[in-house]
């Protein structure tokens, strides 16, 4: 289990001595090894940072082509009894009005999505499971089924036979977050609830791997560990850990970045743009086929040089708000979105950028 | 340079991937250019409910379609994704691609031998992606596939043809086609396995991320066309040596 290895993992990040001397010749090599990894990561030389964009960049486009993964996410309910001090959803947030989509309301938001090309949808709730309890899941996910070839589902961490019961009713993938990898600092983020077992959801993918998941997106939380690095690290080895234990599952990786407007709580860690690309092609450069992710959540000139230079794929005209897409609501999103450009928009900009929006990822059977 | 595959006579020697390609709209011109008669396209990647470029607008109808099995895992994905595509396109050409290993897309081998088996008794024309491996070839050879289609190197690489020892003997043993997919990075590995033999190459990396597709299609064809025709001529072994002018034993006579 991955619990052994990030034990040692951390240890080895705490050894790690930065020497930056030969940087240059991880650029030759053909494998990296996680010394040069860190390396990459730590480096805060702008021209590797350049050669470091070039190189993700080949990669990139030699393994997954000159093409872009366009999904949507779908709020379906927003009650959550878990106190994340950085979370717009939290229990410690009274003021929220908590709302669950009915099934007809959520057939009316998949309609859209279908309508807007979408053929990629994830499934988000909150971390409740009395008022979103595995029985709605399971009738989202059917509803889902009817419109979209994959189904993805952002929620609290199940069992595996709670996962297994909802990959035979066509999920697909799962994306859950272990936020930071740091476990105490992971106690002192999440006040209360049962996303405060730091294990439970740390294992969640392995559950949803035995259970037959096609696809697992994993990430942590940047802007909440001062030591970035130790979490972008630690993301990057567990989907390492995913991919040689289950190699017939996609995984991809996500680095969202809370931004300074966002903030409810005191944050003195923002990932700056510059460490944001570090991070994010130097997890290619080591990672070559992993697939990764960036979401609305950033802004339009992040978003759009990111094309091309190491993400796959994208959220596009998000809503985080529940019923976003068929109600006009003034409500509170999980987070702020900071691209807030129609799915049309941005088709125009990866087709601008020399490549090719794509909506469909897997084959409707 | 006329040769049969699945019953269809093809002049091209030249197969193309489409699914790395920047945009579908230079398919017409790569087609006008080389004169590619047969285009792979991933089942995966069709929809043409999407308010996006749909590929099926931009491929002529005397053009034959591939459908490939990527993102399958087992033999029984395969065969469901192979149905799929072969109605929504009306083809009966299917490329078995069965990836169970997401770090190196290695072709599973067994698990592909299962679905050629069952695939050709239901009438498909099969074409099977395999890593080369001379016994798995032989067997396909035996259920009835229309051709093998054996990695150069594994997808994406741009490699070329790293894996000649083991291809050489399949095309040498086996006999239905055998068409050289993967790994191919340039016109010179394209031009390599065809002098090595092959009866056809299909290329799609190097064509789609080149920084213009259609001259590297037009490239790689001839290059294509050229290692043919040399193979067709006989090609002389390399030498460490010089080859003498009169013969080393001429003094017996
Ligand atoms: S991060 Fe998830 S579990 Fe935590 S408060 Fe927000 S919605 Fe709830």
């Amino acid at each position: 289990m991955f619990k052994e290895i990030l034990q040692k993992e951390k240890e080895f990040f705490l050894n790690f001595k930065n020497y930056d001397n030969h940087i240059n010749d991880i650029f030759i090599k053909e494998k990296i090894t996680k010394q040069d990894f860190l390396k990459l990561l730590f480096n805060e030389d702008d021209l590797i940072l350049e050669k470091m964009a070039l190189e993700s960049k080949i990669i990139t486009d030699k393994f997954f082509g000159k093409t872009i993964l366009l999904y949507a996410p779908l709020y379906i309910s927003n009650y959550c009894e878990n106190e994340c001090v950085y979370c717009g959803f939290s229990a410690l947030n009274r003021e929220l009005k908590r709302k669950k989509l009915k099934l007809e309301e959520i057939e009316k938001e998949m309609i859209i999505l279908k309508e807007k090309s979408f053929n990629t949808i994830l499934l988000l709730t909150g971390d409740d499971r009395i008022n979103s309890d595995i029985d709605y899941i399971a009738e989202a996910i059917k509803i889902a089924k009817k419109y979209f070839s994959e189904i993805l589902i952002e929620i609290y961490a199940l069992t595996y036979e709670e996962y297994k019961y909802l990959v035979e009713l066509g999920l697909t993938g799962l994306t859950i977050y272990q936020e930071t990898y740091d476990e105490k600092l992971y106690d002192k983020l999440h006040l209360a609830g049962p996303k405060k077992n730091f294990n439970f959801r740390l294992e969640a993918p392995d559950r949803a791997a035995k259970a037959g998941i096609k696809e697992i997106n994993i990430g942590c939380l940047l802007g909440l560990n001062k030591n970035a690095v130790f979490d972008v690290y630690l993301t990057a080895i567990h989907a390492d850990y995913l991919l040689r234990k289950y190699p017939d599952i996609e995984i991809s990786i996500s680095y969202p970045r809370i931004q300074p407007a966002e903030a409810k709580i005191k944050i003195e860690n923002f990932v700056s743009d510059r460490n944001f690309l570090r991070y994010i092609t130097a997890t290619r450069i080591f990672l070559q086929r992993v697939g990764l992710n960036v979401s609305t959540r950033e802004k339009e000139i992040i978003r759009d040089n990111l094309i091309g230079l190491g993400i796959t794929k994208m959220s596009a005209g998000s809503k985080t708000t529940v019923g976003g897409y068929h109600l006009n609501t003034k409500d509170k999103g999980q987070f702020e979105i900071s691209d807030k450009r129609s799915v049309e928009e941005i088709i125009e900009v990866i087709i601008k950028k020399g490549y090719r929006p794509e909506f469909t990822n897997w084959v409707k059977i | 340079m006329e040769f049969e595959i699945a019953g269809k006579k093809l002049k091209s020697r030249l197969f193309i991937g489409t699914g790395k390609l920047p945009t579908y709209k230079v398919i017409p011109e790569i087609i006008k250019k080389t004169g590619v008669e047969v285009l792979t396209v991933a089942v995966r990647r069709i929809n043409p409910e999407a308010k996006i470029e749909n590929i099926l607008d931009y491929i002529p109808d005397n053009i034959t379609i591939m459908v490939n099995t990527s993102g399958a895992r087992n033999a029984e994905e395969a065969i469901k994704i192979a149905k799929a595509g072969s109605e929504i396109i009306g083809t009966k050409w299917i490329k078995i691609e069965i990836e169970a290993d997401t770090r190196y897309l290695a072709p599973d081998n067994e698990e592909t031998v299962k679905a050629t088996e069952i695939l050709v008794k239901q009438g498909f024309f099969v074409f099977p992606y395999i890593t080369p491996d001379l016994i798995t070839a032989k067997k396909l050879e035996k259920s009835g596939a229309a051709a093998v289609m054996p990695l150069g190197s594994f997808i994406g690489t741009n490699k070329g043809i790293t894996c000649k020892t083991l291809l050489r003997p399949i095309i040498e043993e086996v006999n239905i086609p055998v068409i050289i997919d993967a790994g191919i990075g340039r016109p010179s590995h394209a031009a390599e396995a065809m002098e090595l033999g092959a009866d056809a190459v299909l290329v799609n990396t190097a064509i789609a991320i080149a920084k213009n597709p259609v001259n590297m299609a037009i490239a790689i064809d001839m290059a294509v066309k050229a290692g043919r025709l040399a193979f067709e001529n006989g090609i002389l072994a390399e030498r460490e040596y010089a080859e003498p002018s009169s013969p080393l034993t001429d003094f017996l006579k």
